[in-house]
C-alpha cells in the first residue's frame, strides 16, 4: 500500500493532467465550429459548380464519350495515387489510424502499384514505415487552410495525371458524420466523373467563349473544390474527434481522483491508527 | 422582372440579392451587361470589376476571374475570388501593391515573378475598386457612377 503522501502526489499529477485535457477538449470544440463553419461557408460554391458541370456534361454527353477531355477520359488503370488526408497531431483517437489503414486497404482493392501524396503528418508517418512511394507531402496547412493554400496539392495531382504518371487517382480522408462519429472516405477524383444531376433541365446555353474553352476551365476548378472540401471536412472531423477524446480522457482523469482520495483516506486513517496505537503502547509501558 | 444574384467563392458567400437589375460583368469576350430575361449563358469573366446594379443602389466587386451563369433571372458568379468594394482595406490593398511591385524588381525566379505578377494585378484591381467606390460617395449613391 502507497503512503498517503505518494498518493498525494499522484493526485496532484492527474488533476493536473484533466486540467488539460479540460483545455484541449474546450480548444477543439471552438476549432471544430470553426471549422464546420468553414465547411459551411464553401458548400453554396461547391453545389453551384457541380450544377455547371452537370448542366455541361449533359450539354455534351460527357458520359459516354470518352475522348473529350483528359481529365474526363478514362483509361486502363497500370498505377494509382491516393491523396490521403490525415491530422498533423495525434490526441485525437483512432481517427488518424483508420484512415489511413481504409488507404491501406485501398491499395490492395486496387491491385496496382500507387503512390501516395500525403497531407498530414500522421498519414505519411503511418506509409512512411511501408515500400508506398510518398509522391508529395503537405504538412503545413494548419487548422484553416485558404483555397489558395491547396492548389498546389491540385497542380501535383493533376499534372500527374494528364503526364500519364498515373491513371487514376482517390481521395481518402475523414467524412463527418456528427460530432461522435467519422469514418473513413474513399472518393475518386480522377478521372473526373461527371456528376449527373437527377432534375435535367437541358437549358440550350450561349457558351462563351465555347464549350471546350469552359469545360478546360471547369474541371480543374472542380477537382480543387473537391479537394478543399475533403481538407475542410476533415478538419471538422479531426477536431471533433479530438474533442471527444479530450472529453474521455478528462472523465478517466476525474474517475481516477476519486479512486485516489479514496485510498489516500483510507491510508491516512491507517496511519493515524496506527500512531495512535503507539502512543497507547508507549503510555502503557511506562506505567507498567 | 428582377435578377437574384450570387457571387461565390469556394470559401464564402459574397454577395447574395434578389431584385437586381442589372450587372455588368466583365466578360471573357469583353464587358457585358446581363438584364431581366437574358438568354441562358454561361461564360467566363476575367479579373476585373463587375457592377450590380439594385435600384438606386450600386456595388462593385473586384473579382479575379471564374465563370458567370445565367439562367432563368438567375446570375451566379461563380468567383476564383471576390471581394465587394467597402470591404477592401485601402492600406492593405496598397501594401500589397507595394510587396507585388518590389518583387518584380528584384526579379527571383520565373515561378516568384508569375505570382508576383498575379498578386499585383489583383492589388490594382481591389484598389480601383475601393477608389471607385469612394469616388462616388459624396455625390451619394444615386449619382452616376465613377470613372
Amino acid at each position: 500500500m502507497a503512503t498517503a503522501r505518494e498518493i498525494r502526489r499522484r493526485i496532484r499529477s492527474v488533476e493536473s493532467t484533466a486540467k488539460i485535457t479540460k483545455a484541449m477538449e474546450l480548444v477543439a470544440a471552438s476549432k471544430m465550429r470553426r471549422a464546420q463553419q468553414r465547411a459551411l461557408a464553401g458548400r453554396p460554391y461547391a453545389e453551384r459548380l457541380t450544377w455547371v458541370l452537370a448542366d455541361l456534361a449533359e450539354a455534351m454527353g460527357l458520359a459516354e464519350a470518352d475522348t473529350v477531355h483528359p481529365l474526363l477520359r478514362r483509361r486502363e488503370v497500370e498505377r494509382a495515387s491516393i491523396v490521403l488526408i490525415t491530422p498533423n497531431r495525434g490526441l485525437c483517437g483512432g481517427l488518424p489510424t483508420n484512415v489511413s489503414r481504409r488507404a491501406s486497404a485501398l491499395t490492395l482493392e486496387l491491385g496496382v502499384p500507387s503512390s501516395l501524396v500525403a497531407i498530414g503528418r500522421k498519414g505519411r508517418d503511418f506509409f512512411r514505415r511501408t515500400d508506398m512511394k510518398i509522391q508529395a507531402e503537405f504538412t503545413e496547412l494548419g487548422d484553416y487552410p485558404e483555397y489558395l493554400d491547396i492548389l498546389p496539392i491540385s497542380h501535383i495531382v493533376i499534372d500527374d495525371y494528364t503526364a500519364g504518371r498515373v491513371d487514376q487517382v482517390f481521395l481518402v480522408y475523414a467524412y463527418f458524420v456528427n460530432t461522435m462519429n467519422q469514418e473513413p472516405r474513399v472518393h475518386q477524383l480522377l478521372p473526373v466523373e461527371p456528376p449527373s444531376d437527377e432534375a435535367t433541365r437541358a437549358v440550350d446555353y450561349i457558351y462563351e467563349p465555347g464549350r471546350e474553352a469552359v469545360l478546360d476551365e471547369l474541371l480543374p476548378r472542380y477537382v480543387e473544390m473537391q479537394i478543399y472540401e475533403a481538407i475542410l471536412e476533415a478538419n471538422a472531423s479531426e477536431q471533433s474527434a479530438r474533442m471527444v477524446a479530450m472529453h474521455n480522457a478528462t472523465d478517466a482523469a476525474e474517475e481516477m481522483i476519486e479512486d485516489l482520495t479514496l485510498a489516500r483516506n483510507k491510508a491516512r486513517q491507517e496511519q493515524v491508527t496506527s500512531e495512535l496505537l503507539d502512543i497507547v503502547g508507549g503510555v502503557e509501558s511506562m506505567t507498567a | 422582372m428582377t435578377l437574384s444574384v450570387h457571387v461565390v467563392t469556394a470559401e464564402r458567400e459574397v454577395y447574395t440579392e434578389d431584385g437586381v437589375d442589372e450587372v455588368i460583368a466583365p466578360g471573357i469576350a469583353g464587358e457585358l451587361t446581363v438584364l431581366p430575361h437574358h438568354a441562358p449563358l454561361l461564360t467566363l469573366i476575367k479579373p476585373g470589376i463587375m457592377r450590380i446594379v439594385k435600384g438606386s443602389e450600386e456595388t462593385d466587386v473586384a473579382i479575379t476571374g471564374g465563370f458567370l451563369e445565367v439562367k432563368d433571372d438567375r446570375v451566379t458568379i461563380l468567383a476564383d475570388g471576390a471581394e465587394r468594394a467597402e470591404e477592401i482595406d485601402d492600406v492593405r490593398a496598397e501594401e500589397a501593391r507595394r510587396r507585388a511591385e518590389r518583387t518584380l524588381e528584384e526579379r527571383g525566379d520565373t515561378e516568384d515573378l508569375v505570382v508576383a505578377a498575379a498578386s499585383l494585378q489583383r492589388a490594382l484591381l481591389r484598389l480601383r475598386a475601393s477608389e471607385r467606390r469612394r469616388r462616388r460617395s459624396p455625390r451619394g449613391p444615386s449619382g452616376p457612377p465613377g470613372v
